[in-house]
């Protein structure tokens, strides 16, 4: 059936529709080791289909939560409920959830076709029908020439393939991935996330993968949650974690960030006026915050979105920086520059190179101008 | 200079090894000895192996000694494994050091003190001493050999691998004989031949422990030995030395070989990605 491309270009945000049933939900979930509280207080909705990431630093809480999740742990306090039916005191076994393991944890003395089939032999299911699923779940992943190998034998791309093979083929409500790209070299991470997308997207199964790799939890997820010190920061889309980030921690979590100090100076319609010593002008931002007039604020510029230029602009009163080439990074396709200001303040910006050769470029104690659009600036409280 | 090793090389090397293994080589000589005289060379003979199966007395005692080894040492595996697992899997708790200490505990003890407590405990729950009592007091010695073995082994066990099994349906009791046994097999078997063999040379419990018509194969050696030494012993010696070595020699060419080809295979399989 045809889709139109009206329907095809409906964005698919299952969290924004409030007739919605949420697949896993978290309700208060807290949990302590002793003295110590690895999980705090956490409530959280995970959508059928979704590819969720749990992203925060090491100690973040977010490997507990994925493991409270398969059942391994059990919530000191609130209830986790998998399709409304609630999973505490459910033990591992007895979950519809499957999980894939940092160390990939396969069976050493089992081959690849044994460790893929084994969970299916635990749900007695006839030998012929196991046989047929794990021939299936080898050839979506691509194991064909390495079915009868013993995990050792493999390399560690292959491997990971067979640990997401035999989480997989249980068909499983949802799916656990604990670091599954991990232990992998770059190249192959980059072109592993999309593989795991692909598979995802075939398979329609909820994804929920514990990650420190911003760039990968970009990448693969429908929503990210970033977590600090076992609270969730904030959850939301990747491109509303980059461009929206509510808080100092999320903006210089994600990406490269700059952040300069100001007080809010007037608070105008649709946008604000802002003092900043340390940028050396004022700035005009989106008014995006509830922040009255002498109020702390924080701006956040990302790097991309600064213009930098030799010349001055017609208005240099707002929304202007200016300062001198400290440092440069030539990476080919963008050029970063260090421009420490005449507060002391160093502020990177990144320039797309956009031709082969330029006329007059910009080298080290340039004078140079940083200018940005209003939208551009996130304005940050506390 | 001097392309080989060096004159003191040389003899630290012979010194070293004829200080291990004359004695051993003599014994082996002189069971192939025609004279009665055991230092007496009278020219090749293997009449002392020939006797050596008709002596009743002695396969007697070689018999119990197997029988009290094998059972004993399958249950000194079992009781060892249990306590290796329960040792790696309970984690801390208060007196932990205290409890695998005990464990350990006959490691170190003077074998007479353990002969001598365990016949003590026989006498005052009068139980007549015969092959159960040898066989029991073997298992406690060689117990605590099985749990420290199966103990390293586990050390280095990824428990996430458990948890897997877990996680796709398997509980805990089948996960153990499915994953764990499987995995940490190599370790349980040579726990069983280390408490096989401690069995097979134990001279001085078994003597504590003992009753009559249950005399293993090291006690009547040892009691022969008293009456003087004849070319039969040497011919038993002979076998068993044979027998040990041999076990060696098989068991540490299986090692290698496996390992060699483990290595081949981590390199195919790296190189082929």
């Amino acid at each position: 059936m045809a889709v139109s491309g009206q329907e095809a270009r409906k964005k698919w945000e299952p969290w924004n529709d409030p007739q919605e049933k949420p697949h896993v939900q978290l309700v208060g979930v807290s949990k302590r080791f002793g003295e110590f509280t690895a999980v705090d207080n956490i409530s959280l909705d995970i959508y059928k289909g979704e590819f969720f990431s749990l992203l925060g630093p090491s100690g973040c809480g977010k490997t507990t939560l994925l493991r409270m999740l398969a059942g391994f742990e059990q919530p000191s306090q609130g209830q986790i409920l998998l399709e409304g039916s609630d999973m505490s005191g459910v033990p591992p076994y007895r979950r519809p959830v499957n999980m894939m393991f940092q160390s990939y944890a396969l069976f050493p003395h089992m081959s690849v076709e044994r460790n893929i089939a084994f969970g299916l032999k635990q749900d007695k299911i006839p030998s012929a029908e196991i046989a047929q699923r794990v021939e299936e779940v080898i050839e979506l992943v691509e194991l064909g020439a390495f079915a009868k190998r013993k995990p050792h034998q493999l390399s560690g791309g292959q491997r990971q393939r067979v640990a997401l093979a035999r989480a997989l083929v249980k068909k499983p409500k949802m799916l656990l991935l604990d670091e599954p790209l991990g232990a992998l070299d770059k190249k192959l991470r980059a072109q592993t996330q999309f593989e795991l997308m692909n598979i995802q997207e075939k398979l329609g199964i909820t994804f929920v993968i514990v990650t420190h790799d911003q760039e990968e939890a970009m990448t693969v997820s429908t929503r990210i949650a970033v977590m600090d010190h076992g609270r969730i920061v904030q959850v939301a889309t990747p491109t509303e974690i980059y461009e929206y980030p509510n808080s100092r921690y999320v903006a210089g979590f994600i990406g490269e960030v700059n952040i300069v100090e100001g007080r809010v100076a007037e608070v105008g319609e649709g946008h604000l006026s802002i003092a900043s010593e340390e940028s050396g002008c004022s700035i005009r931002a989106r008014h995006a915050l509830d922040a009255p007039v002498g109020a702390a604020v924080w701006i956040a510029l990302r790097p991309e979105k600064l213009v930098i230029s030799m010349e001055a602009p017609a208005d240099t009163s707002s929304n202007c920086m200016v300062g001198e080439v400290w440092d440069i990074g030539y990476l080919g396709n963008l050029s970063i520059y260090h421009v420490k200001l005449d507060s002391g303040a160093m502020i990177t910006t990144a320039k797309t190179n956009r031709t082969r050769d330029t006329e007059q470029p910009i080298t080290w104690e340039d004078r140079v101008y940083l200018t940005w659009t209003p939208d551009a600036g996130i304005v940050l409280g506390q | 200079m001097n392309k080989g090793l060096s004159w003191f090389t040389w003899s630290a090397l012979v010194v070293g090894f004829s200080f291990l293994y004359l004695p051993i080589i003599l014994l082996v000589l002189f069971s192939f000895n025609e004279s009665k005289l055991v230092t007496v060379w009278g020219g090749f003979s293997t009449k002392w192996y020939v006797e050596l199966f008709n002596n009743q007395g002695l396969l007697n005692a070689a018999w119990v000694t197997l029988k009290v080894a094998f059972v004993s040492s399958t249950v000194a595996t079992l009781l060892g494994t249990m306590s290796g697992v329960m040792l790696t899997r309970f984690g801390k708790f208060r007196g932990r050091t205290l409890f695998s200490g005990m464990i350990y505990a006959p490691l170190v003890m003077p074998e007479v003190i353990t002969g001598l407590s365990l016949l003590l405990m026989f006498v005052a729950i009068s139980w007549d001493r015969g092959f159960a009592t040898v066989t029991i007091a073997h298992i406690t010695f060689s117990m605590c050999y099985v749990a420290v073995v199966v103990q390293s082994r586990l050390a280095t066990f990824d428990h996430s691998i458990e948890e897997a099994a877990m996680d796709l349906g398997c509980p805990p009791g089948k996960t153990f004989f499915a994953i764990t046994l499987p995995i940490i097999l190599p370790a349980v078997v040579s726990g069983w031949l280390l408490s096989f063999t401690l069995s097979l040379d134990d001279l001085v419990i078994a003597s504590f422990t003992t009753g009559p018509g249950a005399t293993t194969l090291p006690m009547k050696i040892y009691s022969q030995v008293r009456l003087g030494v004849t070319p039969e012993i040497n011919a038993v010696s002979t076998i068993l030395v044979g027998l040990v070595a041999t076990g060696v020699l098989v068991a540490s060419i299986i090692s290698r070989r496996s390992e060699a080809a483990r290595l081949r295979d981590e390199r195919l399989a790296t190189a082929e990605r």
